[in-house]
């Protein structure tokens, strides 16, 4: 395991001397006993196989029957697709309204996200204006202040505003976000400016150069802070549960943790509501797995 | 000294002409506009708070009577609270499990998974759907498989002849199984963040480094994990960071319980803010947090800044 000799084209495999010079027929390698496969994948895939058991798990309790659940042990397979959680949980006045909730929050942060940020991060990227570095500076020192410290401070202000209990209670702080603005400016100082230049000399107005030029060209950046506004608007749990009180409001998040506690005895149906509230995420991560896994990658080591 | 006076009449030479200025001026106006909404609401909602919290946290509040002002006794208070003392303690038993176990399992994996293996994708994949997975959603499926009497983990036991556990309702195992929840779902966060800077490992320093009569290991030490080493800061101080914030997993499983085994410090702050209604003694708490993330942070930045001069010093 000392060599790198696997690689093909690895400087090793061409400099090893292949028994050649002596003049004898080349020797075959030894031949000693070969697993038929790497053996690493004795480590991999029980581990793989421990990571995706709980979601497994959720997806068979969610059609299993109520007895099956509830006797013990449980069963391990479903006898059949038992959709009585998933009627119970659509047929119940709240779970439609959560979920339609935190589609709705969701929604708008993602499209408010993308409008003010390529606002924002082309004015910070292309356009001159007094002050705009310290802005800048300002802003990007804002990423760095925890949640819980403008937690107590942004539900009075949402008081004040009238808001809480409303939806516009989350919609508002999830308009636009400092890492939007940041993300998109960084990746509009990486295009060409001869491209916008061109047509601003002709004459184009700064929003057209904009959105005929330059957001066509931002596809990666654009959908980047698209996926990662979505997961975390859809997934939030702490803000709602401050800013919301009566549960027609709750989003889907926010609903799931009231809803274990009133229908503790049927657990086919909290497992079919949580796989309604995992779903649209996992959907959409294993649709777009590339830009998940960059947008990822990128808020760690271009940040 | 000798220069002549400027004639008055003279325009200002740097000073554009009539209609330059006029672009220059509207093209202000043009940036204002496209980034006054962003500042409005993220200015707005971050530095007003901030300073409000830190009026607050020197008040007496329950958010609906006027708050008295009472200087320094919320933070003093906060020193003689066994409850906070023992927040600050679960949340440091859990920062310090759950921070070196997910970079290190993660960078174990990434490490295997960086060669060429087959099914890496799918493993890769496997490892890292549970991060897209709320904590919300994480709490209830977990508080369903760990139930102490018909849960799945329990069955399991029994079947393999072990006696049942409490899990999550035992006061001595809640924290560490909040920990390994954590970890199945913050595990493949780190698994690739290492993968991606493992691409960056350039590959002729290490073939350079295996011609030299390197062995495998010492690639890795020397070659390998310095390279990677910035990022190895950035996943301790965003680990960190999430570790000391860790609230919503707490909330939907066992509600700072048992016996307050598993109340950390945001759980803390929430429950006298919005629960027992004293608002300032939250915002204290929460300043108090605040300023810890500070100092993790800007030891990091210092810690960083030498490791970017070493690598240098070792790759130029």
């Amino acid at each position: 395991m000392t060599d790198l000799s696997h690689l093909p084209g690895s400087a090793t495999d061409r400099l090893r001397p292949v028994g050649r010079t002596t003049g004898e027929p080349v020797a075959r390698p030894r031949r000693r006993f070969r697993l038929p496969f790497s053996p690493w994948h004795l480590l991999l895939a029980p581990l793989a196989l421990l990571f995706a058991v709980p979601l497994i798990w959720l997806g068979l309790s969610s059609v299993m029957s109520d007895a099956e659940i509830n006797r013990f042990p449980p069963a391990l397979w479903p006898s059949g697709i038992h959709l009585g959680g998933y009627r119970f949980v659509l047929g119940n006045a709240m779970f439609p309204r959560w979920f339609a909730n935190s589609l709705i929050v969701s929604a708008v942060a993602v499209v408010s996200n993308l409008l003010l940020g390529t606002l924002g991060g082309y004015a910070f990227a292309r356009m001159r204006f007094g002050g705009s570095r310290v802005l800048l500076v300002l802003m990007l020192a804002t990423m760095a202040i925890p949640f819980q410290l403008t937690m107590i401070p942004t539900f009075l202000v949402m008081r004040k505003l009238g808001l809480v209990d409303t939806l516009g209670a989350l919609i508002v702080p999830s308009l636009v976000t400092p890492f939007a603005v940041f993300l998109l400016r960084q990746f509009f100082l990486s295009l060409p400016r001869e491209l916008e230049e061109a047509a601003w000399i002709d004459g184009c107005s700064r929003l057209r150069v904009l959105f005929q030029i330059v957001v066509p060209l931002s596809r990666p950046a654009l959908s980047t802070v698209a996926v990662l506004t979505f997961l975390t608007t859809w997934n939030d749990l702490s803000w709602p549960l401050i800013a919301l009180n009566h549960d027609a409001n709750y989003t889907l998040q926010l609903g799931l943790t009231t809803f274990r506690g009133q229908h503790h005895t049927q657990w086919s149906a909290v497992m079919a509501g949580n796989v309604i509230t995992v779903l649209p995420v996992l959907l959409a991560f294993l649709a777009a797995q590339k830009t998940f896994v960059r947008s990822i990658t990128s808020t760690g080591l271009k940040g | 000294m000798s220069r002549l006076p400027t004639p008055i009449t003279r325009p200002a030479p740097r000073t554009p002409a009539g209609p330059a200025r006029r672009r220059g001026r509207r093209e202000a106006a043009t940036a204002w506009a496209f980034v006054l909404p962003s500042v409005l609401v993220i200015l707005g909602l971050s530095v007003v708070p901030v300073l409000w919290s830190l009026l607050l946290s020197f008040q007496y509040s329950d958010l609906l009577t006027p708050s008295v002002w009472v200087g320094w006794d919320n933070y003093r208070q906060l020193a003689d609270d066994p409850q906070f003392a023992q927040a600050v303690r679960n949340t440091l038993v859990y920062t310090a499990l759950y921070v070196p176990l997910s970079i290190g399992l993660g960078l174990a994996l990434a490490l295997v998974l960086n060669r060429r293996i087959r099914f890496s994708g799918l493993y890769r994949t496997l490892l890292f759907v549970p991060f897209v997975v709320s904590a919300a959603a994480q709490g209830v499926l977990f508080s369903f498989i760990l139930d102490p009497e018909f849960g799945a983990a329990n069955a399991l036991l029994h079947r393999l002849g072990l006696s049942p556990q409490g899990f999550l309702s035992d006061p001595a195992q809640a924290l560490l199984v909040l920990v390994a929840i954590s970890l199945w779902s913050g595990t493949g966060f780190c698994v690739v963040i290492y993968l991606a800077a493992l691409q960056d490992v350039p590959k002729e320093l290490i073939e350079a480094a295996t011609l030299d009569g390197a062995e495998r290991r010492h690639v890795l030490r020397h070659v390998t994990l310095p390279t990677i080493a910035p990022v190895s800061v950035f996943l301790l101080l965003w680990q960190t960071i999430s570790a000391l914030q860790v609230f919503d997993l707490v909330y939907v499983t066992t509600k700072g319980g048992p016996l307050g085994s598993t109340t950390v410090i945001v759980y803390f702050v929430w429950e006298q803010a919005f629960r027992n209604f004293t608002a300032g003694y939250g915002a204290a708490a929460a300043y108090v947090l605040g300023v810890a993330l500070l100092v993790v942070a800007a030891g990091l930045r210092l810690v960083r800044r030498r490791d970017d001069r070493r690598i240098e010093g070792a790759t130029s």
